[in-house]
């Protein structure tokens, strides 16, 4: 987990906090440290914060973390992005999928710095204005959810599913959603909703 | 406590080598299915991370001399997408990896690179005789698929060195891949096998994965099904049940397997045994289809 400090509303402030962040979690470590491994190399980033632009829902922001924060922390903690969830965070539940360039991807298993430079959707980035995503109200529709922990995941990964031709059968619909896990097990009306939402999209 | 991780971005493969060598310690990571797992949970600090997600010569494929030259980036969704014609078993494998998410990232470099005996893409480069493409600020060299790796989470690849692509022969005949998992997505396989039939050459190649300190070939296996699969009548019915029983035999008495909270010993080979007959049916009743 992190220990980052809740987003703030500019980008002014989030820097302010930060900085006063870094010192107390320096703390406990030689004063020297986050300065210790700054490179004047391109290709090279220090282990302490860098700063890293990420394009998010068409929105870019530029915030300063350390390279080994994943794509996932950087959405919640750092943009106040907590519609992606963390589930085991070693890739295997899919809670946290995301769309990276309209590719679905596990937002956990990737670094934020990796992934500068990608358009990244995130489940608050489906919606346009007050409308929801076609495949959103195919799941209140089918009321495809129980407990809603695994659903932001579940849509993002349905879109994707969808839009890549892989929806075309029940079967099929398994097979493709088989990265993500669903505790409350219902398998059944999300099958059900993405094949209707599949269906809306072909008529 | 606060650890400092360098993050290396190379543009190039020229920069990415230059970095590797400067830093032999530092992790590569591509697709980073395999290492964040590691990192997410402490089980591994590196002083360094190199990123090459980057860099443009490894994420490509090219046909050459009768072989794929497949970048060691590539991810497992194009293998699938745009190579299983020409590299059938590579590609059935590369489908059952992990889930769509992880085969929109991950790539054979990554499951060459951390050598785990239960890498997917392992029994089909076996079963097909491919090479291993690796470079360093010293040069490239290629290693034989069979001599890569040296034991679990071991291989030949030099501190300095990175996994720049797989030479894997275009199919010569029909080619087939099997696992055994607790669910079709997202399982570390409890065994696994590739085949590979050569009907012009007329060999057989096999490749045990999950079964032993490091991916296998069943040498004897090979050798037999090479010398009593009937090439000059193929058709579905030539190919005995004695046969089919013997090659799975075989298959199971080459894998070294050990007992562990995926499954015993004794199941993984009567598994493979499984797998190797069914595979051999398969692969066999395409060759009297053509």
């Amino acid at each position: 987990m992190t220990d980052e400090p809740a987003p703030e509303s500019s980008a002014h402030t989030r820097r302010t906090v930060l900085k006063s962040t870094a010192a107390a979690a320096a703390g406990t470590v030689v004063a020297s440290h986050h300065t210790s491994v700054a490179s004047a190399e391109t290709a090279h980033t220090g282990g302490a914060r860098t700063r890293v632009t990420l394009s998010v829902n068409g929105e870019r922001h530029r915030i300063a973390i350390e390279p080994r924060v994943t794509l996932l922390d950087a959405l919640r903690d750092r943009l106040g992005l907590t519609g992606t969830k963390k589930g085991c965070d070693r890739g295997e539940c899919g809670a946290c999928t995301v769309l990276a360039d309209g590719e679905r991807i596990k937002s956990c298993l990737t670094l934020a710095v990796m992934r500068q430079g990608a358009e990244i959707t995130t489940v608050e980035g489906l919606t346009r204005g007050d409308d929801l995503h076609p495949v959103q109200e195919a799941f209140i529709r089918h009321d495809a959810f129980q407990c809603g922990a695994c659903t932001p995941g579940q849509i993002m990964s349905a879109v994707a599913c969808i839009d890549e031709g892989h929806a075309g059968s029940e079967a099929e619909i398994r097979e493709w959603m088989s990265g993500n896990l669903c505790r409350c097990a219902a398998y059944q009306n999300i099958v059900a909703a993405v094949a209707d939402a599949a269906e809306e999209g072909r008529r | 406590m606060v650890v400092s991780m360098d993050f290396l971005r190379p543009a190039s493969l020229a920069e990415a080598l230059e970095l590797k060598a400067a830093n032999p310690d530092a992790v590569p990571i591509a697709g980073g299915t395999d290492v964040m797992v590691e990192l997410n949970f402490d089980k591994r600090r590196p002083a360094a991370l190199l990123d090459l997600g980057r860099v443009p010569e490894l994420a490509t494929w090219r046909a050459e001399n009768g072989r794929v030259r497949l970048g060691a980036t590539v991810p497992y969704t194009r293998i699938v997408d745009e190579l299983g014609d020409v590299l059938p078993g590579l590609a059935m494998a590369a489908r059952t990896v992990g889930s769509p998410q992880i085969r929109n990232r991950a790539g054979v470099g990554g499951n060459l690179g951390s050598a785990s005996p239960a890498g997917d893409a392992h029994p089909p480069l076996l079963a097909t005789g491919a090479d291993v493409e690796v470079a360093s600020t010293r040069g490239t060299r290629t290693v034989p698929i069979g001599e890569f790796f040296l034991g679990p989470k071991r291989s030949a690849l030099a501190a300095d060195e990175l996994v720049t692509a797989v030479l894997v022969p275009v199919a010569a005949g029909p080619q087939q891949f099997a696992k055994v998992g607790t669910r079709n997505a997202m399982v570390i396989a409890v065994c696994s096998f590739g085949l590979a039939l050569d009907t012009t050459r007329r060999t057989v190649g096999t490749g045990i994965g999950s079964a032993g300190p490091v991916p296998l070939r069943a040498a004897a296996a090979e050798d037999f099904a090479a010398e009593v699969l009937p090439w000059d009548e193929p058709a579905a019915n030539t190919l005995t049940d004695d046969t089919a029983k013997e090659f799975g035999e075989l298959v199971a008495a080459a894998a070294r397997p050990i007992d562990d909270v995926r499954g015993s010993a004794a199941y993984r080979r009567h598994a493979l045994a499984v797998l190797a007959r069914r595979t051999l049916r398969w692969a066999w009743q395409d060759v009297s289809g053509r």
